[in-house]
C-alpha cells in the first residue's frame, strides 16, 4: 500500500469489507448506516475488525473496538491507524511474526 | 428423596497445587494470576493468567505415564486423588462396579494437539505422536480417573464450554438421587495454554491485559486459568454409615439454554437456570445467601448476571452476597464450574465468603453486594453457583451448608 490512499477509495474498501464480512449487499452499507440499522452486533463488530486488520495490515487496540458504535467510527479508525502506520515508517506497529 | 453429600474434594489451580492452598487463598483473598510461564506467548496482547505454577509432571505420576495423559488429565487425576483422599472411601469392587465419573472439559488436551499441529504444519514433519489422538480427546480425564481407581460405573463426560463441570456436577447428583449409582467423582478440568488458542481468545477481544476486576465499573475483561476440581459425592446414608464427615449437600441443579446469541449471555436464561435449581432445592430465593457468581469481568457478562440476579431472586436480590473468585482463580473455562463450585462448599463449611478482589468501583449496572475486597465471615445454609457459557447453556447448582 505504497500509493496514496483516496479518502473515497479507502471509505468504499471499508463499507466493501463490512458487507462481505456481514453477507449483505454493498449497496445496503453506508457511511451513515448505524449498527442496529445492519443488524451488527458486539461479535460481528468483533469479526469486521478482524478483516479489516487483515486487509489493511493494522491492529486494532481491544479498547478501541469496544468504543466502536458505527461504520463512520471504523472508517474513521481505519483512517487513523492507516496514517499512524506511515509516520512510523510503513512498519506495522506491532505485528511481531507468529512464533517462529 | 435420597440426600447427596460431598465427601470429598481436591483442588489444583492457579492458587496452588492442593485444596489447603485453594482455601487458604479464597480465605485471605489472595491472587494468582501473573505472567504466563509454560506456553509461547510473546505478541499476545495480554500476558496474565491464572496457571499451575511450578507444576512437575513427575510430583505426581511415573514419567511412562506422564507421557500417555495430557496436563488437563494430570490435574482431573491430582484432584481426583485428593479428593478420594480426603473422603476417606475405600474401593471394593462392588463400589468400583456401582460408582460413577462425570467430568466436565472445554477443549480437552490442547497443548498435545497443538505439538501435533505444528510439527505438520511447521515443521514439515510427516508424522505426529501415536498418542495424540487419546492424550488430546476431552474425555481423557475421565478415564485417567477410571484407569486410576479401577472404576467401571458409568463414565462420561460433558463438553459446554464454561459450564462444562457445572452440567458434569449436576448430572452426577441427578444419577445419585435417582439412585442409578452410589458414588460419583465429579468436577472438571483444563489446561487450555497453547499458542494457538490463547491466539485465539485474543482475537474475541474479552482478555483482560492486566487483572480480573468482576463487578468492577473499570473492569476489562477475564483473565484465563487452568486447573481442576474433583468431587466424591455420595448419599448421606452412605456416607453417615461408614462414618465420613459430610462437607456440604448439593440440593438444587437447574440448567437452561438462551437460545438468543453464541456469544451474548441473556439475563432471562440465565434466571431461568437459577430458579430451576431453587426449585430443583425446594427453596425458595430468600433462603440464599451467597452466590458464587459466573462474574468473569467482561463487561456484558457481570452486567447481564446482575440483571439475572434480580430476575430470579426479585427484592432479596439486594441482600445476596455475591462474589466472583475468578479475579483469584481465573477463568478455567471447563473446571470452572467445579472450582467455583468447591469454592462454594468451604464457604459454606467455614463460614467465611471469599471476596471479589480487585474491584475498584461501583457500576451503576451492577448494583449488588459483591463482597469487595475482604471475605467476610457469615453463616449461609443455602448458596448456588453459577456457570453461563458462550453457546447460551447455563447451569447452577444449589448447595447447602451440612447439618443433620
Amino acid at each position: 500500500m505504497a500509493e496514496e490512499i483516496n479518502q473515497d477509495d479507502l471509505t468504499q474498501r471499508i463499507l466493501r469489507i463490512i458487507a462481505e464480512t456481514q453477507r449483505k449487499d454493498p449497496a445496503q452499507v453506508a457511511i451513515d448506516s448505524s449498527f442496529e440499522e445492519l443488524g451488527i452486533d458486539s461479535m460481528d463488530g468483533v469479526n469486521i475488525v478482524f478483516a479489516l486488520e487483515n486487509e489493511f495490515d493494522i491492529n486494532v487496540p481491544d479498547e478501541e473496538v469496544r468504543n466502536i458504535r458505527s461504520v463512520r467510527d471504523m472508517v474513521e479508525g481505519v483512517r487513523a491507524l492507516i496514517e499512524q502506520r506511515k509516520q512510523q515508517g510503513d512498519a506495522p506497529s506491532d505485528a511481531a511474526p507468529a512464533a517462529s | 428423596m435420597r440426600r447427596i453429600v460431598v465427601t470429598g474434594i481436591g483442588v489444583i489451580s492457579g492458587l496452588g497445587k492442593d485444596r489447603e492452598a485453594f482455601a487458604g487463598a479464597l480465605r485471605e483473598g489472595r491472587c494468582g494470576i501473573a505472567p504466563l510461564m509454560n506456553a509461547e506467548c510473546h505478541d499476545l496482547r495480554f500476558r496474565n493468567v491464572a496457571e499451575v505454577k511450578c507444576y512437575d509432571p513427575a510430583d505426581h505420576f511415573s514419567l511412562k505415564e506422564a507421557d500417555m495423559i495430557d496436563r488437563f488429565a494430570q490435574f482431573a487425576v491430582v484432584a481426583a486423588r485428593e479428593a478420594v483422599r480426603q473422603s476417606g472411601i475405600e474401593w471394593t469392587q462392588e463400589l468400583r462396579e456401582s460408582s460413577a465419573i462425570v467430568t466436565g472439559s472445554c477443549v480437552g488436551g490442547q497443548a498435545t494437539e497443538n505439538q501435533g499441529f505444528w510439527d505438520v504444519y511447521k515443521m514439515g514433519k510427516t508424522r505426529v505422536h501415536p498418542m495424540t489422538i487419546p492424550k488430546t480427546m476431552a474425555n481423557a480425564g475421565a478415564s485417567a480417573i477410571s484407569l486410576e481407581f479401577g472404576i467401571t460405573g458409568p463414565a462420561f463426560t460433558i463438553s459446554t464450554a464454561c459450564s462444562s463441570s457445572a452440567h458434569a456436577i449436576g448430572q452426577a447428583f441427578w444419577m445419585l438421587r435417582s439412585g442409578m449409582c452410589d458414588v460419583a467423582l465429579t468436577g472438571g478440568s483444563e489446561a487450555p495454554f497453547s499458542y494457538g488458542i490463547l491466539k485465539a481468545w485474543e482475537a474475541m477481544r474479552v482478555v483482560s491485559p492486566t487483572v480480573c476486576r468482576p463487578f468492577s465499573k473499570d473492569r476489562n475483561g477475564m483473565i484465563l486459568g487452568e486447573g481442576s476440581a474433583m468431587m466424591v459425592l455420595e448419599s448421606l446414608d452412605r456416607a453417615l454409615a461408614r462414618g465420613a464427615k459430610p462437607l456440604a449437600e448439593i440440593v438444587g441443579f437447574g440448567m437452561s439454554s438462551d437460545a438468543h446469541h453464541i456469544t451474548q449471555p441473556s439475563a432471562e436464561g440465565a434466571a431461568k437456570a437459577v430458579r430451576m435449581a431453587l426449585n430443583c432445592a425446594g427453596i425458595a430465593p430468600e433462603q440464599v445467601g451467597y452466590v458464587n457468581a459466573h462474574g468473569t469481568g467482561t463487561t456484558v457478562n457481570d452486567i447481564t448476571e446482575t440483571a439475572a440476579l434480580h430476575l430470579a431472586f426479585g427484592g432479596h436480590a439486594k441482600r445476596l452476597a455475591i462474589s466472583s473468585t475468578k479475579a483469584m482463580h481465573g477463568h478455567t473455562l471447563g473446571a470452572a464450574g467445579a472450582i467455583e463450585s468447591s469454592a462454594t462448599v468451604l464457604a459454606l463449611a467455614n463460614g467465611i465468603l471469599p471476596p471479589t478482589i480487585n474491584f475498584n468501583e461501583r457500576d451503576p449496572e451492577c448494583d449488588l453486594d459483591y463482597v469487595p475486597n475482604c471475605p467476610r465471615a457469615a453463616d449461609v445454609e443455602y448458596a448456588i453457583s453459577n456457570s453461563f457459557a458462550f453457546g447460551g447453556l447455563n447451569a447452577v447448582l444449589a448447595w447447602r451448608r451440612y447439618s443433620v
